[in-house]
């Protein structure tokens, strides 16, 4: 096994997003990648810091990269796409003599070398892959529609990002369907959920959710699958609130990425914290095992009226399949 | 030796910048000249005159132009100095505008350069020598690359002038984009109506030999007598039998190709007819598809044949043959749109690119001329246009306009509301292109008489509704002008995609030894004054591999094109350029490096009765790049008019005059 | 830009150095913007901004430095990089729109109020614990924004769920301080205006 990776949970996931960081942790040890923390890692400072100064921000983040080198990790993986761009960005404009200068003032002493910084998404993808998932599925997710929702900056903007496709992202798509899962093709994959506007201004914030839900269920989801806890927040904890402006009642839950791969890689519920989520995701498993029954049902129908044909007798009407009904 | 000089203001070009009296004035200091003057335009009536009249009085023997680059005038001076009696080469030409005044607002250091150069031509000059052209024959005919309307109407033009012509086309039949356009704009005339006569009459002319399935392989040789190497790519099917019956298409199991004539938005089989005018009308086997050849069973043509015509064992064929001129015709390509994500990337069907809604739209198409969607073959009530996909995108790397997008949007619109009366159109753009003669009316007609609905602005981003109305495409744009964001629920969505070079220009443009541009088109040699030659004499430009052209302008050159070679191949000789590679056979060791190293192949190596060998230069093969004088460890091979002495003479006077300057 | 009843004089009007310091502060060739609309088109908020982001964009080109800045858009741009990703210029349009944020903020404009009370609640938390005290920016906020009860219900699913959490999570070793430390020079820096 190589060196550990560096770890940045980030503030969420020792949180609200719990369970990210949790199910994160488990589903690295059970494919074999090890993690250990940044040591002492404090906020990256996330989207307030850089819509206030840009070398506040960087300062901030450019602490946590120095952190992750004095440890010897010359790579740091977080789950949260917010801390990702915060990282990235910083390490990307240090190269810049006058941003550096301005930082390491902020910081009182010389900033980070540069530090390759990724998603747990891209180790996950890049490292695994999903032949490598696949190959160590034990509980395939056989039967569950799922959206795969990106959130906006996973992949954006692609120049910094560097990762998957800034348009129609695929990474999660391949690890769900290597998970078994049956992922629809989800037109809102990148659109904003209203991010940090869930406390200030909670009108748009439920708008916008209420868009990616609605699209979530018109394509015939019984889950959007997250990489996001911002993302995550909106559409779970908030739900309340987003259905009680939208007039509508969506029960669709919302788990991160790293719940359903733990669950298909029969990792016990607990390591998985799927107790954290507010939309329970136990009724979407079942709808999927109960769909699949049906379809078994259907198969079995299908070979009982060839075989009655191959007998010489006159085939029955087939029942008409609903599921099959393409739904995206 | 007596010089005279002439220092040109061309108005203030160089005026501005440079003090031509004073570079004159210093100019008669020079060894040899016996008269120096400048003048408001040298290159005007009167100033050339002005030289002749000059060269007969005070008996000169050489002359020194300081103006524009050669490139400009060199040829305008040399007929001047030759009009007077002076054999061509004695003759320089002093560059300060180009080197000089354009690039810089130094006066005082712009004159004192400007004199340099002036120096520099004159000592080169005193060791000048007469240079006489010598004539050779040349091959009546011309070779055309690419069958689109342009190739098509240069080859008409060049045979209705007398000349055989050779005319290559990548495809099975010529045609290009236009025999897949419905209609053409702003007449709405039917277009492959207008161009099957010409295709038909490039097919029947017995001085036109159409190559289609064939490509350039190699060219060598220089204007007159080019050698060109076609590969003729296998058919697998004899078209000296072919009689384009068709029963083979009919009985070809391997259904499922698609249809790259039809855009792809169809199916057609492995042997096949690409479209019913094709000329010439011959089936060609698509091999990737065919059953017989990629498993080896079937063989179902070859039974069905009536004339014997299938062979599945057909080799590629590679021809030589001589001609005098090329044109180049090869056309574009469209922008491919599945770069796109926010477009969807070609995954939905439904988005179509404007070349494959030509094909719905025409009536000898797969749906026989009624728009239908591809996914489930509706007929579709709202049809959004996006104009500019490809097109002045600087994040796609295509910062130009493709010129013709805007007035074929147009034509797309109109004819979308005539084919489906209570169909809404709408049309995103940037700014509208309207710029020929009937266009900008064309376009008003389509907003005012059939009602298309302009929106100002781009679309960010297309996806598929799946709501309770199901299968339509939501498209959301701005309306920059209303200062809002829009949406249109579509049927179909059409992409005005932008033109880019054909696939493979620059590779053709090696081959022929000419000038492309950073996206592939090629360059001619001057935009304004040299709109269809290239920087190879002998191989000209047609159409729109020089960069996007509409239908009528690409005609216009074509036919201009034609006009070049006829002029060019109207001479029983041609004079070649004296000023080529010479070996000094009694300094040369026979080593045969230049022989390696010339890229033309120009020089060979003789024998001689004693054994050794002598280096020669095929004088009309040679380019005069001087590669081989630079090789040559014994300064055996000089290239005439830029020998050693001539360039150390302009060597020593520049250092010279650098030595003076640094001193004071 | 609500249609402008005054006709505006687009020479005097013109704030040249405020077109400068966005272009260098924002590292944007503010210039090559053509005006396609792109970034409105594809921009989540459009709906509840003032000025779409396309014509923010042409006040600072034409350097309208007041009406710029005043604009609610720029508070409610949430970075989500849609607009950088398809501008056809590329130009990170969301980078200047950050930069216009800091400007309105050094200007003294805050017409959202409420995101700015977030914003500056969310960074005191972090100056203050080294990290982001979820509960405790939420309590802040409600108590800041007089909306004391728009997120009181989410409270019980949050407790039941362990998700609440009463004390900060602050780092163990010098992170707290050093943290502290940066926001320090950061505002002895803003306060002698450097």
């Amino acid at each position: 096994m190589s060196a550990p990776l560096g770890y940045y949970p980030g503030c969420s996931q020792s949180g609200t997003a719990a369970e990210y960081d949790i199910s994160t942790r488990a589903c690295c040890k059970a494919l074999g990648i090890e993690l250990a923390d940044v040591p002492d890692w404090t906020c990256c400072g996330s989207t307030p810091a850089h819509t206030v100064d840009h070398h506040l921000a960087g300062a901030l983040s450019a602490r946590n990269l120095l952190q992750a080198q004095a440890a010897g990790f010359d790579r740091v993986i977080t789950p949260c796409p917010s801390c990702l761009s915060a990282l990235k960005t910083a390490d990307a404009h240090l190269a810049h003599e006058t941003y550096r200068a301005k930082v390491e003032h902020l910081l009182g002493r010389p900033g980070p070398g540069p530090v390759n910084c990724q998603s747990v998404l891209q180790v996950l993808f890049e490292q695994i892959g999903p032949g490598g998932v696949k190959a160590k599925v034990t509980r395939p997710l056989t039967g569950l529609r799922v959206a795969p929702y990106y959130g906006c900056i996973m992949n954006r903007p692609p120049g910094l990002m560097n990762f998957d496709d800034p348009e129609n992202p695929m990474a999660m798509d391949a690890l769900l369907s290597a998970c078994g899962a049956e992922v629809v093709d989800f037109p809102f994959k990148t659109e904003c959920c209203g991010a940090a506007f869930g406390m200030p201004r909670l009108d748009v914030m439920q708008r916008l959710s209420a868009r990616i839900l609605d699209m979530a269920r018109s394509c015939g989801a019984d889950a959007i699958v997250v990489a996001c806890p911002l993302c995550q927040m909106n559409l779970d904890l908030r739900r309340g609130q987003v259905n009680s402006a939208s007039g509508q009642d969506i029960t669709m839950p919302v788990p991160y990425f790293t719940q359903l791969l733990g669950l298909a890689l029969g990792l016990p519920d607990a390591d998985l914290a799927l107790g954290k989520l507010v939309l329970p995701l136990a009724p979407a498993l079942i709808a999927a095992k109960e769909r699949e029954a049906q379809r078994e049902a259907h198969r079995e129908g299908e070979r009982a009226a060839k075989e009655a044909v191959k007998a010489g007798h006159r085939p029955a009407p087939q029942p008409v399949c609903e599921e099959d009904a393409p739904c995206a | 030796m007596r010089i005279g000089v002439m220092v040109c203001h061309c108005g203030n070009n160089i005026a501005a910048t440079v003090d031509c009296e004073a570079v004159a004035a210093a100019a008669r200091e020079f060894p040899d000249v016996v008269y120096a003057t400048d003048h408001m335009y040298a290159c005007s009536d009167p100033g050339q005159k002005t030289i002749e009249q000059t060269i007969r009085d005070l008996k000169l023997d050489g002359v020194v132009v300081a103006s524009c680059s050669p490139r400009m005038h060199e040829m305008t001076f040399r007929r001047a100095v030759e009009r007077a009696g002076l054999n061509r080469y004695m003759f320089e030409m002093a560059n300060i505008r180009e080197h000089v005044a354009w690039i810089s607002l130094d006066r005082k250091r712009n004159t004192q350069k400007a004199t340099d150069l002036v120096r520099m031509a004159v000592e080169k000059l005193r060791v000048d020598r007469p240079l006489t052209p010598k004539s050779f024959d040349v091959q009546k005919r011309v070779l055309i690359v690419g069958g689109g309307v342009a190739g098509i109407q240069a080859a008409l033009d060049c045979a209705d002038g007398g000349l055989d012509v050779l005319l290559v086309e990548r495809k099975a039949s010529i045609g290009g984009i236009m025999s897949k356009l419905d209609k053409t704009f702003p007449t709405i005339d039917c277009s492959v109506c207008v161009l099957g006569p010409k295709m038909v009459d490039a097919g029947q002319n017995p001085r036109i030999t159409l190559h289609t399935c064939s490509e350039v392989e190699e060219v060598s040789g220089y204007v007159g007598n080019f050698e060109v190497k076609i590969r003729k790519r296998t058919t697998y099917v004899d078209w000296t039998k072919c009689t384009g019956c068709g029963a083979c298409q009919e009985k070809c199991p391997s259904r499922k190709v698609p249809d790259a004539f039809n855009e792809n938005i169809s199916l057609t089989t492995a042997i096949n007819i690409p479209f019913p005018q094709a000329i010439p009308k011959r089936a060609t086997i698509n091999a990737a598809h065919c059953i017989r050849l990629t498993k080896g069973k079937c063989g179902a043509c070859a039974k069905i044949c009536p004339t014997g015509a299938i062979d599945y064992e057909m080799q590629d064929e590679i021809i030589t043959e001589k001609v005098g001129a090329i044109i180049a015709a090869t056309g574009i390509t469209l922008f491919d749109h599945t770069r796109l994500g926010e477009y969807g990337a070609g995954r939905y069907p439904d988005v179509v690119t404007s070349l494959a809604y030509e094909r719905m739209l025409s009536a000898s198409g797969p749906t026989a001329g009624h728009i239908k969607r591809p996914s489930d073959g509706r007929e579709p009530k709202t049809v959004v246009f996006i104009s500019c996909v490809g097109s002045r995108d600087r994040s796609v790397d295509r910062p130009y306009c493709s010129g013709f997008c805007c007035m074929y949007t147009a034509k797309q619109a109109i004819l979308t509301r005539d084919h489906i009366p209570d169909s809404k159109a709408f049309v995103f753009y940037m700014d509208i292109r309207a710029n020929g003669k009937g266009y900008e009316e064309f376009v008003r007609r389509a907003q005012e008489e059939y009602a298309v609905e302009y929106v100002r602005g781009r679309v960010a981003h297309i996806y598929p509704t799946a709501g309770p109305d199901g299968g339509q495409l939501m498209v959301r744009g701005a309306d920059t002008l209303l200062g809002a964001q829009v949406e249109v629920a579509a049927d179909l969505v059409v992409l005005a995609v932008g033109a880019e070079s054909s696939t493979g220009a620059p590779e053709l443009a090696e081959k022929l030894h000419i000038s492309y541009d950073h996206y592939g088109f090629f360059m001619e040699s001057h935009p304004k004054l040299r709109p269809v030659e290239t920087n190879t004499v002998g191989i000209f430009l047609a159409g729109a591999c020089q960069g996007p052209k509409d239908i009528p302008a690409s005609v216009a050159q074509a036919s201009a094109a034609a006009g070049k070679v006829l002029a060019l191949l109207s001479k029983d000789k041609l004079e070649s350029d004296p000023q080529i590679a010479l070996v000094q056979a009694i300094r040369c060791i026979g080593c045969g490096k230049c022989e390696r190293t010339c890229p033309f192949g120009a020089i060979r190596m003789r024998e001689l009765r004693d054994g050794s060998k002598r280096a020669e230069v095929v004088e009309t093969v040679c380019q005069g790049c001087g590669i081989c004088s630079v090789t040559c460890p014994v300064r055996a091979i000089q290239l005439q008019h830029f020998t050693d002495s001539q360039l150390l003479a302009e060597v020593n006077a520049l250092c010279r005059t650098w030595d003076e300057t640094t001193e004071s | 830009m609500q249609s402008p009843l005054q006709a505006i004089d687009l020479t005097t009007s013109r704030d040249q150095s405020f077109v400068e310091d966005v272009a260098r502060e924002s590292g944007q060739d503010l210039r090559s913007c053509y005006q396609c609309g792109n970034c409105t088109a594809g921009c989540a908020y459009t709906m509840n901004y003032d000025i779409p982001v396309h014509q923010i964009m042409r006040l600072v080109q034409l350097g309208l430095r007041d009406k710029a800045l005043s604009c609610r858009s720029i508070w409610l741009c949430a970075t989500c990089q849609a607009c950088t990703t398809r501008c056809p210029n590329n130009i990170e349009v969301a980078v200047v729109m950050d930069v216009l944020r800091h400007m309105a903020r050094r200007a003294g404009h805050a017409p959202e109020r409420l995101v700015k009370t977030f914003t500056d609640g969310f960074l005191a938390s972090v100056a203050r614990h080294g990290r982001v005290f979820e509960a405790g920016l939420a309590a802040c906020f409600a108590l800041k924004s007089g909306k004391p009860l728009q997120d009181a219900g989410l409270g019980p699913a949050m407790l039941s769920r362990g998700k609440l959490a009463f004390l900060p999570h602050e780092p163990g070793g010098n992170g707290k301080a050093e943290v502290a430390a940066i926001f320090q020079r950061f505002l002895k820096d803003q306060e002698s205006g450097k």
